[in-house]
């Protein structure tokens, strides 16, 4: 994602003037710019945090330190410290790269059945792509949560469990998405204008369906990651996640959970973290799809 | 949570073709437009059975998914541990949960159960599912629905007093619709568990009768829930703050909130109506969460419990109740929408 980050300020000023020259044809949502930079800069920080942890952390993130436990936030410790000691910043810093990989895991597993399932309902011959539709109907009735919940009764709760939990529980709803997405390039002008000049089925659906289809995926993509993350972090609140010695993000929800009253920071800094992260994944993923829509990249 | 169908982005452009107030179907012939009402009410009727199939068949298979013989496995699970067990005891239960038959009986039974209500017995409890579900879900709906009702306000509120005004305010109106939109429900739950219950002593910390029970666990569901849908609404809401029949309303002398109110709201809530059905499910996934946070009763911390332990039929039998709540909104929903809008009896 930080890739996109230099390409994104460049191209804004043309396209700006260029709107206010022409009269818009629909009435634009005024893009606040900053808030997408601030999200790339979230993410940067967390992709840092994920790859080196050490060069962010202040503390070691096992460090017990009995004399300082369950501190509140303030200069020594950014976050507070828990009930041993140790240092709720780096702890969040050092748990970014399980939450992250847990994340972009359950993304890539949904995403990837959405793939399969969605094209099957949008492209296969009429009895195939009905009992696929009739098979995304069914699992969209069971709520993301649910869904997820047994498949850790089935396989015990581990990350692994959850990457496919969450992933698969929350598939349907991008099937869905696909699907429409693929229909709408199947009925759009420029496959119409590519059938009408007699190109090949096959030729019609490399060059212009798929392309055009998968485009938007991106920024589905980095909105799955973020709601992965929180559906993920819900099943470690839940228990049934990794297990509280681990600091993944959930993990640490899990274990302050037990110090709501005394230690409020302990869960609501990691909520906090999660809020963010979440946010910043959505803010980017909402201003691809708008690029896309509006067609300047 | 996932956005949902297309459906809500056809919308404008259905407003927009005959943008009138009134229900001006140029229907011919009541009969006709009877028959068509009557086969999309079975037609949907049809499709939900099969959806209350496909679900109930999931649900099987995943009692089948635990791996390692069955009878062990129940024996397991009542005794929290792994031991090898006697013939004697394997047989007991074989019987009792008739694991000797052929998978397609099995299947037909528990089919046969499903249809009259019986969603099998807990592994774990010694009792039928139903009965554990049954002293349990009354409170979960309470919540799910009075959230959703609560959603519905705030969002009614928010959307009419920002959409379509100074950018600022407009934007202003966009950013808290995205932040609240994406509040994991464990983390507003517990924010406002703090500042109210905890901070200000408003209501009760845990638990708590009636009410003020209610309402924080309540608006934990709302407040995502009022984001999200203010999204579609907002969108709805400023396209026909655009059409013809607010500036005639407003020609004749009506007040903008008055416009706002009576002519534009209801066009603006079509999606949100959609999203409703919807959101039955998203509201009972959080439900699980809040009721954990809250130690409120209900199934969610019958589910958490029974996922641990892996109780698989009450597990199921949750999920296949759920499923068939589902359904049963999105077919109240189906309706509500040819009430809301006339212009779809006839499509």
């Amino acid at each position: 994602m930080t890739a996109t980050a230099p390409s994104t300020t460049p191209p804004v000023p043309p396209s700006d003037t260029a709107t206010s020259t022409t009269p818009p044809r629909t009435r634009r949502v005024p893009r606040l710019r900053w808030s997408v930079a601030l999200a790339v800069g979230v993410l940067a920080f967390f992709a840092l945090a994920a790859i080196a942890p050490g060069l962010l952390a202040t503390h070691a993130p096992t460090a017990l330190d009995l004399t300082s436990s369950l501190r509140p936030p303030g200069v020594d410790h950014w976050f507070g410290t828990d009930e041993s000691g140790r240092d709720l910043y780096s702890r969040v810093v050092f748990g970014t790269r399980e939450s992250l990989s847990i994340g972009l895991g359950a993304a890539a597993v949904s995403l990837g059945l959405a793939l399969v399932l969605g094209s099957l309902a949008a492209l296969a011959g009429r009895f195939v792509s009905g009992s696929v539709n009739r098979l995304v109907e069914i699992l969209f009735a069971f709520p993301t949560l649910l869904f997820a919940l047994l498949l850790v009764a089935i396989l015990g709760p581990s990350a692994t469990t959850q990457i496919i939990a969450v992933g698969v529980g929350s598939a349907p709803g991008y099937a869905r998405i696909v699907r429409g997405q693929i229909l709408a390039a199947r009925q759009s002008g420029y496959v119409e204008a590519a059938t009408a000049l007699g190109h090949p089925r096959g030729l019609i659906l490399r060059q212009h369906i798929i392309p055009n289809a998968v485009r938007p995926l991106v920024a589905i993509f980095t909105l799955c990651v973020g709601q992965s993350i929180v559906w993920a972090s819900s099943l470690s609140f839940l228990g049934l996640g990794v297990a509280p010695p681990s600091s993944e993000w959930g993990a640490l929800l899990d274990a302050g959970r037990s110090y709501v009253t005394h230690a409020p920071w302990l869960i609501v800094i990691p909520g906090l973290v999660i809020v963010v992260l979440a946010l910043a994944a959505t803010t980017i993923g909402k201003d691809i799809q708008a690029r896309l829509e509006s067609g300047d990249e | 949570m996932t956005p949902t169908s297309s459906t809500e982005l056809t919308l404008p452009a259905v407003a927009a073709a005959s943008a009138g107030g009134a229900p001006g179907v140029a229907g011919d012939g009541g009969g006709r437009r009877t028959l068509a009402v009557g086969r999309r009410i079975v037609s949907k009727l049809l499709a939900a059975v099969l959806v209350l199939w496909g679900a109930a068949t999931a649900a099987f298979a995943a009692q089948l998914a635990l791996p390692g013989d069955r009878a062990t496995v129940i024996l397991n699970v009542r005794a929290g541990q792994a031991i090898q067990r006697t013939p004697e005891e394997l047989a007991a239960i074989n019987e009792q949960y008739g694991l000797t038959n052929p998978v397609v009986v099995q299947y037909l039974n528990y089919l046969g159960g499903l249809a009259r209500g019986d969603l099998g017995a807990s592994y774990q409890q010694y009792r039928p599912v139903w009965d554990v579900i049954g002293e349990q879900i009354g409170a979960t709906f309470a919540l799910t629905f009075t959230g959703i009702g609560l959603a519905w306000v705030l969002m009614v509120l928010w959307v009419t007093l920002t959409a379509g005004r100074r950018p600022q305010v407009r934007a202003l109106g966009t950013f808290v619709e995205t932040v609240t939109a994406g509040l994991p429900p464990y983390w507003l739950g517990i924010v406002l568990l703090l500042v109210f219950a905890l901070g200000l002593g408003w209501f009760p910390v845990i638990g708590g009768s009636g009410l003020q029970g209610l309402l924080l666990p309540a608006l934990t569901l709302a407040i995502p829930l009022a984001g999200f849908m203010g999204q579609a609404t907002r969108s709805a809401f400023e396209t026909a703050l655009t059409q013809p029949f607010v500036i005639s309303a407003r020609m004749r002398g009506m007040g903008d909130l008055a416009v706002r109110l009576r002519h534009v709201l209801r066009h603006a809530v079509l999606p949100a109506v959609t999203l409703s059905g919807w959101a039955l499910g998203a509201t009972i996934s959080g439900a699980v969460v809040v009721e954990t946070i809250f130690t409120r009763p209900g199934i969610g911390k019958v589910l958490v419990a029974a996922v641990n332990s892996q109780d698989l039929p009450v597990v199921t039998g949750i999920v296949v109740v759920i499923a068939a709540a589902y359904v049963a909104a999105n077919l109240l929903v189906d309706v509500a929408y040819t009430v809301i809008d006339p212009r779809l009896r006839t499509s």
